[in-house]
């Protein structure tokens, strides 16, 4: 499919390359995100990089329109390469039990033992496509094909913050609390959003990759009180 | 300070919105009526995106604890109570001075939406930029959530020397909004589309500051392509269709990306009439193009200029007992005697 271009109003323009969860068109999203920021083009807010999208908030009585479609075009061509500041990330979680209370659905609904379903998740390594939705939620991906569950037929009222949770080929963690449909596996200590990292408020990044590694409740527990602490920094889960 | 004595329906904090962290996640946020907020602002002598107070249908009371000034945009029945007890009424459009312990009651609200905006501004911290409340991820406002009675707000330095008045305060528009085909539009049969243009909906009881949910015909999705698309971008104005066929208009507390088709976008010259809808007003939309938009976008931007440059001193509310004190009322007096 051929990057093209879409009306997002008036006052913004979406930068298509597909219509699929896919690392190959996600890397092309990122390298024009980078293009286009070396344009340093006057009248643009925010440039919101998805799996499969670019879109840029704009101006239009500063930025004339057609002069950003042409820019945006030209960014759709950057090669693909390794986003520059790509960080690995480790990400302690406690599963099941009262953190993960969809877990035992979730082994039942693709026959295999809760066990099974943690150690899948945990062995794949998972690239950030996308923050969105709330601040800092990260979208995840991809889950084994077997892991696939489609949402929950009733979304819960209050998912829990810092909730690790599954639907489809995604995983994502939630910062706040929220309603939502996706399955909760378990829960982690990190702070995906902070407003004390000024510089970086949100954790993780697109193009990041990470992987959840299983703690116990009691090691939870002191996580979770190094970081209300201020005990844990950021750089602790941080691979090096 | 401004305390806060009562607030019954949830009003926040709001600025021209928190520009340049969507790609974190964080929403836009900021006043659904710029341009109300913006007159609010010119009326109290401040800057246009000047956080202000953004009050839905019953609007807070509130005492001043130093003297301060106030501006009302909106269709408030506001009253003010002196520290003898002797009421006033505060009319809306212009800016009001208030003494210390004076009490502002700005009741019921005709235009649904309205800003109560205070000279130098509502000290609050600026969070990523914005003053505005984003109140589902704690940002902003006052401790990022919506105003509570007992909370006492700081104000900005410096009081004015007049008070301001707008003449002819701002005409609601009518007519269709005018809008422009989604990036989705593809995901709609054509019978959809011809009852998203011709037909009339109506804003249903799920309303605030994220989105309008509307009624009237369902709006069919092509089969072959189904309700849902890999999540991209969506912005305040973009009108999304879930599975169930009812479509959601998105406001400023919308999220950043959404995994809805999009049939169309309300136009940047039409988003802040969206602030004035209300469960069970009726709505029809109408296809612009691009050119169209932008030229309305400018239009609607000269407009509000025009608008602000139209504020004038207000005569009804100078001073009286210091134009005596400074002796200009005798100098008068003086020269009647003299003929």
């Amino acid at each position: 499919m051929k990057p093209r271009i879409l009306a997002l109003g008036d006052g913004a323009l979406t930068l298509e390359f597909g219509n699929r969860i896919d690392q190959a068109l996600n890397a092309k999203v990122m390298a024009a995100r980078d293009a286009l920021a070396a344009m340093k083009l006057e009248g643009i807010s925010d440039v919101v990089p998805t799996y499969r999208s670019l879109t840029v908030h704009f101006d239009p009585l500063l930025l004339d329109r057609e002069v950003l479609i042409a820019q945006l075009l030209q960014a759709a061509q950057a090669p693909a390469g390794k986003a520059a500041l790509a960080t690995r990330w480790n990400i302690p979680v406690v599963f099941g039990g009262e953190f993960g209370p969809d877990l035992a659905d979730v082994a039942r609904a693709t026959g295999r033992s809760e066990a099974a379903v943690i150690e899948a998740i945990c062995a794949t390594e998972l690239r950030v496509f996308l923050i969105g939705f709330l601040p800092g939620f990260p979208y995840l991906g991809e889950l084994p094909e077997w892991l696939r569950l489609p949402r929950r037929t009733t979304p819960r009222t209050a998912v829990p913050a810092n909730s690790l949770a599954i639907a489809g080929a995604q995983a994502a963690v939630y910062p706040w609390a929220s309603p939502g449909g996706w399955h909760l596996l378990g829960r982690t200590p990190v702070r995906l959003f902070d407003l004390a990292d000024a510089a970086r408020p949100a954790l993780l990044a697109p193009g990041d990759t990470l992987r959840f590694a299983p703690v116990g409740r009691d090691e939870f527990e002191c996580l979770a009180a190094d970081v209300a602490a201020g005990k844990a920094g950021r750089k602790e889960w941080q691979v090096a | 300070m401004i305390e806060v004595l009562e607030c019954r329906v949830p009003a926040s904090l709001q600025d021209a919105g928190r520009h340049g962290y969507r790609h974190l996640g964080v929403p836009l946020s900021g006043a659904l009526d710029v341009e109300w907020l913006a007159i609010a602002n010119a009326l109290a002598g401040n800057p246009p995106g000047t956080v202000a107070l953004e009050v839905h249908l019953l609007g807070p009371s509130l005492r001043a604890q130093i003297p301060v000034t106030i501006a009302l945009a909106g269709e408030f029945s506001a009253r003010i109570q002196d520290a003898a007890g002797q009421w006033r009424e505060a009319c809306n459009w212009r800016s009001h001075a208030l003494a210390a312990d004076e009490i502002l009651v700005t009741g019921g609200l005709r235009s649904r939406i309205g800003y109560l905006a205070v000279h130098g501004g509502f000290d609050v911290p600026a969070v990523l930029g914005s003053r505005s409340t984003y109140a589902r991820a704690g940002l902003g406002g006052i401790e990022g959530r919506v105003l509570l009675a007992g909370d006492c707000m700081g104000v900005g330095a410096g009081t004015p020397a007049i008070q301001r008045r707008l003449p002819q305060p701002p005409c609601p528009a009518s007519g269709p909004l005018r809008i422009l085909p989604g990036p989705q539009r593809e995901y709609f049969t054509d019978a959809a589309w011809a009852h998203f243009i011709n037909d009339e909906f109506t804003v249903g009881r799920e309303v605030d500051r994220m989105g309008l949910r509307l009624d009237g015909p369902r709006l069919e999705h092509d089969p072959a392509l189904g309700a849902d698309i890999v999540s991209d971008a969506v912005t305040p104005g973009v009108i999304q269709v879930p599975g169930d066929g009812r479509p959601i208009i998105l406001l400023a507390d919308c999220q950043t990306v959404g995994g809805y088709p999009k049939i169309a976008t309300v136009i940047g010259a039409d988003l802040p009439r969206l602030a004035h809808a209300g469960p069970g007003q009726t709505l029809r939309f109408v296809e612009v193009d691009i050119e169209e938009a932008l030229a309305a976008r400018r239009r609607a931007a000269t407009a509000l200029a025009e608008c602000i440059a139209s504020i004038v001193p207000d005569a009804a509310e100078f001073d009286f007992d210091a134009l005596y004190g400074a002796n200009l009322v005798d100098g008068v007096i003086d020269a009647r005697q003299n003929n």
